[in-house]
């Protein structure tokens, strides 16, 4: 990429990319978050290991849920940054 | 002595401090071996967590603030986020959030959730931007964003009175382990917790706590593991509490069913409460300042998101055994209390009933939530010393998270306030002096307030994030991600909301105000927040769009490359 990255055309296009990637992210955090959760009650039917499933989800599973989306964010997000030749010198 | 680059000096902090606790600890298990009774040992166990923070301090000593913020530009993403987990990790979560999931089962959840998600937004909308901006503080972001003063100072307006929540919740917790392990009564433990607490942030400051947090992180963390373990091996035979557990809640839900009490509620309830609990917690992860200013000192804009990621890692690892915690202490309660319909007394018993959290009357035991964790251990009739050591960690959590909040609150006021606003020609040494003082009367103040025993810890938590949320989330995130909104708009948006929830916690808490549409003042933000939202957006809609030279601000920190294009001063 020989052109200079910070051209305002550039930086708009990375910026509507990073707006996209956000909101997936927010999208999957409302999920994980809060509408996973409204169906609880229904998932308690099913009962694993002596756990009842939405029970489980809220304690245990919308946890390792965050923790795996927001690994693959800042991979996404990193690799945006070197796709339009932003990242940091 | 620990001079030079944080990493060289990694190892040797390290060192001394896992070997420092561990030598305290076989020292006071050595001493219960030899027949010293378990009331000198849980004296030992807390005056020694003091002493060893104050020597800390101490030793961390000969550096000033400005090496700190350096040493945070060094610092790798993983320790960074270790650090982080370890700050964050404060009495609500370590005493409050299993006793919550103790006593409201499936809605106790709402903790769980509420303080692990909001990571994500703080990664996604908040820290990226805020490292490339790079100067420090919030309120310095809101001065820099919004045009000056009135942002600035309303942004130290919510900091304060949201960090002073938060500074009451962590004193009440040290107050509820001072009074229980040295045996006086409430009132004045609250105070003794106190003269710890100052005695450590005098010393050391914030420059002490880079240098022990990330060795604290697996120090705490093993303090709440360990009880958790040996519970599990005991009553399932595998040493997976976070696996185990599910069986534990069985047996419960089994001796419930036989004694003909009601079982316990693993499902949703309060939906409005539930959801706008989780709601308020998340939002304000993302607006309390003492989070983000973490983020504005890494080494890079990719390490601050990555920190972020580390972050929730490890505070998840103590999150996932919260729920753990509740449901063996739940056991532990059926096997040992409410089974062999326990009458006279044990000497738990007696000692828990004068700090006056726990009661057996006409067979009938009760526990207050906030002593589930700490009296978990002796319940369970595990040896003392494992109850001191719950304890000890739970002393670490609460004093170092109270430190940082009180140092912050001191720096808002004598650095933000006396020095940028009221006195700019103010001498370095009279400027220390009046952040002194400050903190002393702030804490003192904090003090009175929790001996008054407001609410639980994890309810006056709760309010510092709702009070956070409100003031700040939608200033900063629109700050960043919407060019158009203006410093009229942020400004006032800031104190409408802030304002509101404010208005709701002291009138429903104080003044006997209905609630409205049955939302509980934990969850003010509920309605705090899309009155900040609301008044932001239509204030910013109705005055004049932003300078070229903010829009240019704004296009400059969005991307990692490039120099921060400041709008010229103008406070």
């Amino acid at each position: 990429m020989a052109k200079d990255a910070l051209t305002p055309e550039n930086a708009r296009r990375y910026w509507r990319e990073t707006s996209r990637l956000m909101w997936l992210v927010l999208a999957l955090w409302f999920l994980l978050g809060l509408g996973l959760h409204a169906f609880s009650n229904s998932l308690n039917q099913v009962v694993i290991l002596g756990f009842p499933l939405g029970f489980y989800l809220a304690a245990q599973g919308a946890l390792i849920g965050f923790v795996v989306v927001i690994f693959w964010y800042t991979r996404r997000q990193n690799r945006i940054d070197e796709d339009f030749n932003l990242s940091e010198d | 002595m620990l001079k030079g680059d944080f990493n060289e000096n990694m190892g040797r902090v390290f060192i001394i401090y896992t070997g420092g606790c561990l030598s305290a600890a076989a020292v006071l298990v050595l001493m219960s071996a030899l027949g010293v009774s378990d009331h000198v040992v849980g004296i030992g166990f807390v005056l020694l967590t003091v002493l060893f923070y104050a020597l800390m301090g101490l030793l961390a000593r000969t550096r000033h603030a400005g090496e700190y913020y350096e040493a945070g530009r060094r610092v790798p993403a993983l320790y960074t986020g270790m650090a982080t987990a370890a700050d964050w990790m404060s009495a609500a979560s370590f005493i409050g959030m299993a006793g919550a999931i103790y006593a409201a089962g499936y809605d106790g959840l709402a903790f769980v959730l509420g303080w692990t998600g909001g990571y994500i937004l703080v990664a996604v909308l908040l820290a990226p931007y805020l490292r490339k901006f790079g100067q420090y503080t919030v309120p310095d972001f809101l001065s820099a964003r919004y045009g000056g003063k009135p942002a600035r100072l309303m942004g130290i307006v919510v900091l304060a009175t949201a960090s002073f929540a938060y500074v009451v919740g962590q004193i009440y917790g040290t107050g509820i382990i001072c009074a229980r392990f040295l045996g006086i009564p409430f009132e004045l433990a609250v105070f003794v917790g106190l003269i710890g607490i100052l005695l450590c942030s005098m010393l050391g400051g914030m420059r002490a706590l880079i240098w022990t947090q990330v060795a604290q992180y697996v120090v705490v963390i093993a303090a709440y593991l360990l009880p958790m373990i040996l519970l599990s091996t005991r009553e399932t035979g595998i040493p997976v509490p976070q696996i185990m557990y599910g069986e534990a809640m069985q047996h419960v839900a089994e001796l419930q069913t036989q004694l003909g009490l009601t079982p316990d509620n693993l499902g949703i309830n309060d939906r409005v409460n539930f959801f706008g609990l989780i709601l308020c917690l998340m939002l304000g992860t993302a607006s309390l300042p003492h989070v983000l200013s973490r983020f504005f000192n890494t080494p890079s804009v990719r390490e601050a998101r990555t920190s972020v990621a580390w972050s929730l890692l490890f505070i998840c690892l103590l999150y996932v055994t919260a729920p753990a915690y509740a449901a063996f202490a739940k056991l532990e309660v059926y096997n040992h209390v409410i089974v062999p319909s326990l009458s006279a007394g044990p000497d738990w018993l007696a000692a828990w009933s004068k700090v006056g959290l726990m009661s057996l009357k006409d067979g009938v035991f009760s526990i207050d939530p906030d002593a589930v964790v700490l009296a978990a251990p002796e319940i369970a009739g595990l040896p003392f010393v494992v109850a001191g050591l719950v304890a000890a960690g739970a002393l670490a959590a609460s004093m170092s998270s109270a430190d940082g909040l009180l140092l912050s609150i001191a720096n808002a006021l004598s650095h933000d306030v006396y020095f940028r606003l009221i006195k700019p020609q103010a001498e370095t040494r009279h400027r220390l002096i009046l952040g002194r003082v400050i903190m002393v009367l702030v804490a003192l103040l904090a003090a009175w307030v929790a001996s008054q025993r407001p609410a639980g810890i994890l309810t006056v938590v709760g309010w510092a994030f709702s009070l956070a949320a409100s003031g700040l989330f939608s200033a900063l995130v629109l700050g960043i991600w919407w060019k158009r909104a203006t410093n009229a708009g942020a400004v006032l948006g800031m104190a409408a909301g802030w304002a509101v929830c404010l208005f709701y916690i002291v009138a429903t808490q104080k003044l006997g105000m209905a609630p409205w549409f049955g939302v509980k003042n934990i969850a003010a933000g509920l309605f705090g927040l899309p009155v900040s939202l609301g008044v932001t957006l239509l204030v910013s809609l109705f005055t004049k769009a932003p300078s070229q030279e903010m829009q240019d601000f704004i296009d400059s920190i969005r991307v990692p490359r490039g120099q921060v294009k400041m709008v010229p001063k103008t406070e």
